[in-house]
């Protein structure tokens, strides 16, 4: 499972380094937004995989972890801040500059750059 | 406290002429010469200490983890150079109050003079090698700004840049050089490193910080291959030159090759740079003074070469040769004001300085030639004036050393050499200027110059001949503390005019008879020099400037191109390189914890999971499909939250992703709707190499972490959760209770990224296609009825879901976050459904408003806690029995996750109600509400 766990991650992650690699704004912030997924599931997987049980005093005998869900679920809240944010900006120099490229404005406009 | 006052009252007085700048140049004189006047008498006061042999000290610490503190001393050296900046200062202000034209702002040249004044005072006195460093950059600031003073001429702009560019890179010399020191003394107190001397010569790095200290001191001092940027600072005024080029910056050098003479002096390496390098400035400096048709500039290369001579003293380094430095220290700085101040008065009341033209001035200007000829005699060390002396003692030196062995002959006959052309150059500015047939080109009439311009000088050739006739009488005093700091030892000065018949007597009359040779027979001297490419400096050096500007421009232009694309792929390739090997020392991937057995729905999972999230990869250019691929990736992340144990998470991460969607979908609809295109293969290749190998790295620590066992301190918490926080949720129990300021925290930057958004939307006129990029127009039912039923009917179901979430949060899976999500959600679907002035017609509520209380609530429980004289955020709590509900717990904790709850709320709608209002007439228009 640990396996599994780690490929999906690791998928995740590189899926979202590429598209943040990308020079729109629009897929940058979902890449931005799938990488704060993978981030917090490599955080939450450092409380270890424990499956069907409660991060709840008395409800079963082997608890959680519950220190990485605490952590990750601000995490989360944050994260969405965060995406908001970077995608009202994106929306706001599009109604500034009329674009939604990335790079510098006065970056050479040369094919398959983008 | 009284030497820090003599070194801080001119930065404090700097203030003064510019306050009084308003009124006559007068006051702003005034106030600079009385400044200097005071810090004059406080000298004056300290002085006699310091002649006695007791060093007066002053500490303050600053930085003593650093070694650097604000301390002074005043020994026999600081007290010569420091009368010498304060004396001729004073006497400069008087000058430059009739030197500046009516044009020229008085207030800003005393302002600039007063502060390089205290720069120098502080590099002179500083007791500690770090403060000492920061005044000698000072120095090369402030006299930046004097030498640039007529910034509107390009001369003086560019002596001035280039003035900084030298000394400030010799000062960076310097600081490696004295960091050096100071690490191998450990301190960087004066006394700890004169102390240390044997360690410090006799260390690896002696040779290092030698060199790099001399650097700084040659540079400072024009000490060749440095000596070019002199001349073109005579661009500055000619009170600058007098004061800085003659009697204080340009001796900062020497300054410092003395101050370290105890710590670094005395061994074959110093001799030998040191000496030869002065002698060679000694005949360089001499030779091209004699060519120069400018006075100043004669007068500059006659100051590098007597810098030159002063060096080759020090490097000598005997009693008699430290005696004499200092000597010739003081007597340069008298007769070389002097002549600086007449060249500037030649100036003022012809108008021109090129000796081609100035001849015959005896006549207009009598009075001013006699002191011509007396500062100058004292400069080519002609008997009764000061200059001779300490060239005597020279000559005695330069004889008597016997360092380079068999060849050691050659000293005392390229000295003579040097003194003959010294002799030369010195006729010529008095015969040139003043004798031979009067000129008649001249741009203004000549005449004398006020008496009270002359004053200054007038004293300077007093002095030349009081201080030649009476030696000892006047100066060895003086002399002899700065010989006794500088060596350890007292000397027995012996100055005298008349030592009987020697070789240096016969060296001296050499170099006279010599030096009237040279200058009759100067025309052959001047066809000779001709022959050569005239090098100037200036060019050379605004060629390597702008070499290394382009050089730099294009490197820049390589590297910053202005693609951010390019800056992320780079940081992405450092990542790499850090962690790589990192890894690669890693002996066992696997770690020894039991591993889970992998089961089919898990195995489904995280298949749909990896191929949604390389379809929103793959698919990034149709933005709505990659968008909608992202939400599976959502909700797969969710589901695996449950299966891995995590309710709370699952639950945040669905209301989340369902918000995120909607939010993102909403900003679709402004985004270009033409498809961009594609990247080119190299780009993707590149690309998607990167991101697999960021991806496989991440991966790689996942699973090393995963499969080693642990140790948390969640057993704490456990532990704790119910006894201490009064709940059995713990992840709750652990954000609202045991860091509690932490989630604070986090919802304080939730409200700070909503009110950024806010603003971000004001007056933002975006882009509103009107129909899809077919040209379709959008539908024209905006809100389905079936929606609108659906939607008002589960608006109350949905809150009283929240309010359960959140009541039961603190022992079950809930809590403010998330019940605070699901009513945000349940209103945005009533934006959605219904539309906006719907809404605003039933609810108009405004969200910073309600941000801001869940912030305050939120920090007014914490604060609460202080009332009872508990930390902050402390929570007590209570079991209560409520009807119908049965046994109820009520901590303080809920008031916090109260908190939570309205700022979520808050900010979500803040969010997503201002930025869907867009396109309505409630878009924000005005900056505030």
């Amino acid at each position: 499972m640990e396996t599994l766990y780690a490929i999906t991650v690791g998928t995740l992650t590189a899926c979202s380094v590429f598209l943040i690699l990308r020079g729109r704004s629009f897929p940058i912030v979902i890449g931005l937004t799938m990488l704060s997924y993978a981030v917090n599931l490599f955080l939450f997987s450092t409380g270890r995989l424990i499956v069907n049980e409660l991060p709840i005093v008395g409800a079963s005998d082997n608890t959680t972890d519950p220190l990485p869900q605490a952590l990750v679920l601000t995490a989360i809240v944050i994260g969405f801040a965060m995406t908001a944010y970077s995608i009202i900006l994106a929306v706001r120099v599009r109604g500034e500059i009329g674009s939604d490229e990335v790079n510098d404005y006065n970056y050479a406009e040369q094919d398959g750059q983008r | 406290m009284n030497l820090a006052a003599i070194v801080f009252l001119p930065f404090i007085g700097a203030i003064l002429p510019l306050l009084l700048g308003g009124r006559s140049r007068l006051y702003s004189t005034l106030a600079a010469a009385g400044v200097t006047s005071f810090s004059l008498a406080l000298l004056i006061y300290a002085a006699p200490l310091a002649l006695n042999g007791a060093v007066p000290h002053y500490l303050l610490e600053w930085l003593p983890d650093l070694g650097l503190h604000i301390a002074f001393r005043l020994d026999g050296l600081s007290l010569l150079f420091a009368g010498l900046i304060l004396g001729i200062g004073l006497l400069v202000i008087i000058y430059a109050h009739y030197y500046l034209s009516a044009k020229d702002s008085a207030p800003r040249f005393f302002a600039c003079l007063l502060l390089f004044m205290g720069s120098m005072l502080g590099i002179v006195t500083a007791d500690n090698l770090i403060l000492m460093w920061f005044f000698w950059e000072l120095t090369s600031i402030s006299s930046f700004l004097l030498i640039g003073y007529w910034f509107h001429q390009s001369t003086a702009r560019r002596g001035a840049r280039m003035a900084l560019a030298i000394t400030g890179a010799g000062g960076l010399a310097l600081l490696a050089g004295l960091l050096l020191i100071g690490n191998i003394a450990g301190s960087y107190q004066v006394d700890a490193v004169l102390n240390a001397a044997e360690a410090i010569k006799n260390h690896d790095l002696y040779l290092t910080a030698l060199i790099l200290v001399l650097i700084g001191a040659f540079t400072k001092s024009a000490q060749f291959p440095f000596q070019f940027w002199l001349p073109h600072a005579m661009a500055a005024p000619t009170p600058v030159s007098a004061y800085l080029h003659s009697a204080t910056m340009v001796k900062a050098g020497i300054f410092l090759m003395a101050r370290l003479t105890p710590a670094l002096g005395g061994t074959p390496e110093w001799t030998t740079i040191v000496t030869l390098t002065g002698l060679a400035t000694l005949l360089f400096g001499a030779y091209f003074a004699l060519l120069k048709t400018d006075l100043k500039g004669l007068l500059a290369f006659s100051t590098i070469s007597h810098l030159g001579l002063i060096t080759m003293l020090l490097g000598l380094g005997s009693a008699g040769a430290i005696a004499a430095a200092l000597f010739h220290i003081l007597n340069h700085a008298t007769f070389k004001a002097g002549l600086f101040m007449i060249a500037g008065i030649i100036d003022h009341e012809t108008g021109s300085r090129d000796m081609r033209k100035l001849s015959g001035l005896r006549k207009a200007m009598p009075f001013t030639m006699i002191l011509a000829v007396i500062t100058s005699a004292a400069m080519a060390g002609i008997p009764l004036f000061n200059g001779f002396l300490s060239k005597e003692m020279f000559f005695a030196e330069a004889y008597n050393q016997h360092l380079f062995g068999g060849l050691s002959w050659f000293v005392p006959v390229l000295a003579t050499l040097g003194a003959m052309l010294s002799v030369a150059y010195s006729v010529r500015f008095v015969h040139d200027v003043f004798f031979q047939e009067p000129a008649t080109d001249l741009p203004k009439k000549p005449h004398e110059p006020p008496l009270m311009m002359r004053m200054p000088v007038i004293f300077f050739a007093i002095l030349c001949i009081a201080v030649g006739i009476a030696p000892m009488l006047l100066t060895a005093n003086i002399v002899e503390s700065a010989v006794l700091a500088v060596n350890g030892t007292v000397p027995t000065l012996d100055i005298a005019i008349w030592h009987g018949f020697n070789m240096p007597l016969l060296m001296s009359a050499l170099a006279l008879a010599g030096g009237i040779a040279i200058y009759v027979g100067r025309a052959e001297l001047l066809t000779f020099s001709r022959q050569f490419d005239p090098h100037d400096a200036k060019d050379v050096f605004a060629k390597i400037v702008s070499n290394t500007t382009r050089f730099c421009d294009e490197l820049m232009q390589q590297v910053e191109n202005g693609s951010l694309q390019r800056y992320v792929a780079f940081l992405l390739v450092f990542t790499l390189v850090v962690v790589i090997p990192e890894l690669a020392d890693i002996l066992q991937l696997t770690g020894s914890r039991p591993q889970l057995p992998i089961d089919a729905v898990s195995l489904v999972g995280a298949v749909l999971l990896m191929l949604a999230a390389i379809s929103t990869a793959m698919l990034h250019r149709q933005r709505l499909t990659s968008l909608m691929m992202l939400s599976v990736v959502g909700l797969i992340v969710s589901l695996s939250f449950i299966h891995f144990s995590a309710p709370d998470l699952a639950m945040t991460q669905l209301v989340v992703e369902v918000v995120s969607i909607i939010l993102m979908i909403l900003a679709l609809f402004f985004m270009p709707q033409r498809i961009p295109r594609a990247s080119s293969g190299r780009r993707v290749a590149r690309d998607v190499l990167l991101a697999g190998s960021i991806g496989g790295i991440v991966g790689t620590l996942n699973y090393a972490l995963m499969t080693r066992p642990f140790n948390s301190i969640s057993d704490f918490f456990l532990a704790n959760s119910v006894p201490g926080g009064g709940g059995t949720n713990v992840v709750n129990v652990i954000l609202v209770d045991f860091r509690g300021f932490d989630t604070l925290g986090e919802i304080t930057v939730l409200a700070i990224a909503a009110a950024g958004i806010h603003k971000l939307l004001n007056n933002l006129r975006p882009f509103m296609p009107s129909s899809d990029v077919d040209g379709r127009p959008w539908h024209r039912v905006k809100h389905p009825l079936l929606v609108q039923t659906v939607s008002q009917a589960l608006l109350p179901l949905a809150l009283m879901v929240s309010v359960y979430i959140f009541l039961r949060g603190h022992n079950l899976p809930g809590g403010g976050f998330i019940a605070g999500l699901v009513t945000a959600a349940a209103m945005i679907l009533q934006y959605i459904a219904n539309g906006v002035d719907w809404v605003k017609s039933r609810f108009d509520y405004n969200y910073q408003t309600l941000t801001a209380v869940g912030v305050m609530i939120a920090l007014f429980t914490g604060i609460g806690s202080w009332l009872f004289d508990h930390n902050f955020l402390t929570s007590s709590f209570t079991h209560v029995h409520w009807p119908f509900i049965g046994e109820f717990e009520l901590a303080t904790a809920i008031l916090f996750d109260l908190g939570v709850y309205l700022t979520v709320i808050g900010a979500t709608l803040m969010i997503l109600a201002n930025f869907g209002q867009m396109t309505t007439r409630h878009r924000p228009r005005q900056e505030g509400y």
